[in-house]
């Protein structure tokens, strides 16, 4: 019994890092609309920061000081962030958003790594609560237990700071209407820019708070923010009561859901994530959320099925690629299946964003499960590479099936964050699930057959396949399939007014594309010979997602150009630096802030715009009756 | 006109949103190739009702029939599935696809083929979309991208995806809400040759008087979500009580009459 009251009390400890920084996170989507994927990141910093503030200089700020100082100083580079970056893109669709903090991230992680190193720090227990006490032969460390009384404070400062002060009340105004409290004179520059310094400041100080608990290490931000992004789902964004009790019950499912399923505990927490979404879509205490802001409108161009011309162009352009075996370079052939498998996982997101305004941020979930059936259908069972090539796939369809089904319930931001926290379930299955999947160590081994083993066989099979898919997909995109989830996106009120299921519409897309995924990598098990953890990490969604954005949303071709681009250019920086990360998370905050309408996008502008000055300079009737219109 | 049989039957519907009473026992019939409006001041449950009819919200008690059959409660998709079109108060299209476009996506949910992933949608329906793009006077835009159009032609588009599932009985909210008044009385002459045309029912809340008088075969008014009448135009208008409870826009709708008269 005493063991379980430990075990419960651990728990509520846990829960109160996790609650500061989802309050955080919260606050800020609440005021701003932005879900700040950074939010990991200035938790992370905060612990490093932390660190250093109470090993280094505990002699004139002592260990309490060092911890606030450290929250202090996170929450100043926050607001250099807010001003620096964000004010330019609060009127972005929210995917922009979502992917310029997330560039942050990236760029955080690598500058952690260069100032603080790559080893795990231990940080020093806090004065005053270094021991533990004694219950029932069972120790609790004391840190635990001032961590219990902090959580329920802190959201009593901030229920005060809320109700009981000008700024909250203007805050709690903003969250409820933002328009209306710019109509009423209220400088909303420093009322965002505050919100966003005292969110970050939040997320520092639980980081900062855990340096006794735990070790500081790099990867802490990508634990953290799938944790949160749980919580706030369960517990509705935009609702500190919400964030708390969810962390509350996040926390207690990890820490009892370790006793029943200790190697995948964070099933569970999936299990009742699933079940509150169900009956509650905007989580326990959220609201519904306003109509997404409409992702189109970067482009009034509608697509168009490609022309003769255009066709002969792209077999031309296959025909030139067909070629590259001539160079008799094995490595550029690797480096070209490897691009060749990448153009069909962009291609696959592209279908289920552009066309289906479904923006997953965790598709390589379904592309990592169709590396994973391969690697076990070859390795286990056997099997050749043909039938493990067909039945792979099928292991990304039944996968995007179930969580497809969950995640198209949602939309905008919660569909991205459920995805997320998708991926990173299946992520740590492959990882924790040692028996099966080798665990870290990947399973190892799953050779091509001999007819596709060659350099040059292996990369005509890939472009092959990456040309098929693209074709098929092109032609789901123009046909009545393809025009009924376009029109989900364009206007669901109106797609229900005709007869439209959307959500089943939706949930057919999401497994067509995780179907496509899990071939792209199906056919990346066998180019490396081996499958990791990292085949479905955060890292490859983001890579994806990135490579759609750099093509362009708005356009049918862009995922295939954004993918060979993204995809050499990162291959080259890996070779060229240790860094890529940081150069990486540059360049999408770049595409982000300078070219929202990636390279094809921007093409397109350019040559319409050439066209339609060319045409009002022939037609001023023409020119003049698409002004009014406008 | 008692030979055209009923299209759509109102039962005592009822609605409450914590202590407001939205709809109180509304009670009306609908018959074919019939144009009837419904009116009241702000708030009086005009769109209660609506959104009721086209299952956006479910009434507390009462029932709809349409021909006979139930449709109280059902989802918005599944009431257009038997024959019920419906424009918005605010345009609702597709901007990102061509306005022909836009009319196909409407037939291909019609013709059962949503989940058709091979066809060419270009192809599917194409000369029926022009077909009704014509019939609204939309025709030479088909090929113009949808989100271009100036108000009044969306509204015209909307008519025409209203009439892609051959409907018996159309709602239209506040259809001329935002437009010039010239562009009104095309909108609602072009509805009523339709309706009469294809004996399809119309069911339409309007604020302008002028339309409402001018196109109504019928007029129900409502008041704090009651019924308080129901007849021809011109038995609307002498209703006293209309006059009394529905007092701004009546009198204007009079004062310029009478003014018309003198000149």
């Amino acid at each position: 019994m005493a063991f379980y009251v430990v075990q419960f009390l651990t728990g509520l400890a846990s829960a109160a890092s996790l609650f500061l920084v989802a309050s955080g996170l919260s606050i800020i989507f609440g005021v701003t609309r932005i879900v700040n994927f950074a939010h990991g990141a200035f938790y992370m910093l905060g612990a490093y920061v932390a660190f250093t503030l109470t090993e280094r200089y505990s002699g004139a700020l002592g260990f309490w000081g060092g911890i606030v100082a450290a929250a202090l100083a996170v929450a100043v580079i926050g607001v250099l962030v807010e001003m620096l970056l964000l004010r330019r893109i609060y009127h972005a669709p929210e995917l922009f958003q979502l992917l310029a903090t997330f560039g942050l991230t990236l760029m955080v992680e690598d500058l952690v790594v260069l100032i603080w190193g790559p080893d795990d720090l231990v940080g020093r227990r806090a004065p005053g609560f270094k021991g533990a006490i004694d219950f029932f032969g069972q120790n609790i460390p004391s840190y635990d237990l001032f961590l219990i009384a902090l959580g329920p404070i802190v959201l009593g400062i901030l229920w005060l700071l809320f109700q009981r002060t000008r700024w909250g009340i203007l805050v709690r105004a903003a969250t409820q209407d933002r328009d209306m409290v710019a109509a009423l004179g209220v400088n909303q520059k420093w009322l965002f820019t505050s919100v966003f310094a005292l969110g970050v400041f939040l997320a520092a100080l639980g980081g900062a708070l855990q340096i006794p608990r735990d070790a500081v290490n790099h990867a802490m931000d990508l634990r953290i923010i799938v944790e949160v992004f749980v919580v706030v789902v369960i517990g509705g964004l935009g609702s500190i009561i919400g964030a708390f009790v969810a962390a509350v019950l996040v926390s207690e499912l990890n820490a009892f859901g370790i006793l029943i399923f200790p190697k995948i505990s964070i099933i569970l927490v999936f299990l009742v994530m699933a079940v509150v979404l169900i009956v509650r879509p905007w989580g326990l205490f959220g609201k519904p959320e306003a109509p997404a802001r409409r992702t189109p409108g970067l482009t009034v161009n509608p697509w168009r099925p490609l022309t003769t011309n255009e066709r002969f162009a792209a077999l031309a352009a296959l025909l030139v690629a067909a070629a590259l075996p001539v160079l008799n370079n094995p490595y550029l052939l690797t480096v070209g299946s490897e691009i060749a498998i990448f153009v069909i996982f962009a291609a696959s997101l592209h279908f289920l964003m552009s066309v289906g305004g479904l923006a997953s941020f965790g598709h390589a979930a379904y592309f990592g499960l169709g590396s994973y059936g391969v690697a076990l259908l070859a390795t286990k069972a056997g099997l050749p590479m043909i039938v493990c090539l067909v039945l792979g796939p099928i292991v990304g369809l039944l996968g995007a099936a179930v969580f497809g089904f969950f995640a198209v319930q949602l939309s905008g931001v919660y569909f991205a964050m459920l995805t997320l926290a998708f991926a990173q379930i299946v992520w740590s299955i492959a990882f924790q699930w040692v028996s099966v999947t080798g665990g870290d160590n990947g399973i190892l081994s799953v050779w091509p057959a001999n007819w596709a083993a060659g350099p040059a066989h292996f990369y005509w099979l890939s472009l092959g396949i990456a040309a098929l898919a693209v074709v098929i997909l092109r032609i789901i995109v123009f046909s009545p399939f393809g025009f009924a989830l376009r029109a989900t996106r364009d206007s669901p009120l109106r797609s229900e007014a005709i007869g439209i299921n959307s959500k089943r519409i939706q949930w057919t897309a999401f497994v067509i594309a995780g179907t496509v995924a899990g071939v792209a990598g199906a056919l990346f098990a066998y180019l490396k010979g081996s499958v990791f953890p990292d085949n479905m990490g955060i890292s490859l969604s983001v890579d994806a997602l990135v490579m759609v954005l750099l093509g362009g949303v708005e356009t049918v071709s862009g995922a295939v150009i954004g993918a060979i681009v993204y995809k050499a250019l990162n291959i080259w920086l890996v070779s060229q630096t240790d860094l890529s990360k940081l150069v990486l998370g540059g360049f999408v905050v770049l595409i982000v802030v300078a070219f929202p309408k990636g390279i094809v996008g921007t093409l397109e502008a350019l040559l319409h715009r050439r066209r339609k000055s060319a045409s009002s300079s022939a037609s001023p009737l023409l020119a003049s009756r698409i002004e009014s219109a406008e | 006109m008692s030979m055209v049989p009923t299209l759509l039957s109102v039962e005592s519907l009822t609605k409450s949103y914590g202590g407001v009473h939205a709809m109180r026992g509304v009670s009306f019939e609908l018959r074919a190739g019939e144009i009837l409006a419904l009116i009241g001041p702000n708030g009086a449950g005009k769109s209660t009702c609506f959104n009721a009819l086209n299952g956006q919200i479910i009434p507390d008690s009462g029932r709809v029939r349409l021909l006979g059959e139930e449709i109280t409660g059902k989802k918005p998709r599944l009431i257009w599935r038997m024959g019920v079109g419906r424009t918005f108060q605010i345009t609702a299209t597709f901007p990102t696809m061509t306005v022909r476009e836009n009319v196909q996506v409407a037939l291909v949910s019609h013709g059962g083929e949503l989940f058709n992933v091979w066809a060419s949608t270009a192809k599917h329906a194409r000369d029926e979309a022009g077909r009704l793009l014509d019939l609204v006077g939309m025709g030479a835009y088909a090929e113009r991208p949808c989100g271009e159009l100036a108000y009044g032609d969306l509204k015209r588009l909307e008519l025409a995806i209203a009439l892609a599932n051959q409907p018996k009985l159309l709602l239209m909210d506040e259809p001329t809400a935002g437009m010039a008044p010239r562009e009104r009385v095309e909108l609602m002459r072009l509805t009523a040759r339709i309706a009469r045309e294809q004996a399809i029912g119309v069911l339409f809340t309007e604020h302008d008087m002028d339309v409402v008088f001018e196109h109504a075969d019928r007029i129900l008014v409502l008041n704090r979500g009651s019924l308080i009448a129901e007849g021809s135009p011109e038995e609307v208008r002498g209703n006293a009580q209309v006059r009394a409870i529905y007092l701004g826009e009546g009198l204007v709708y009079d004062a310029r009459h009478r003014e018309g008269a003198s000149a």
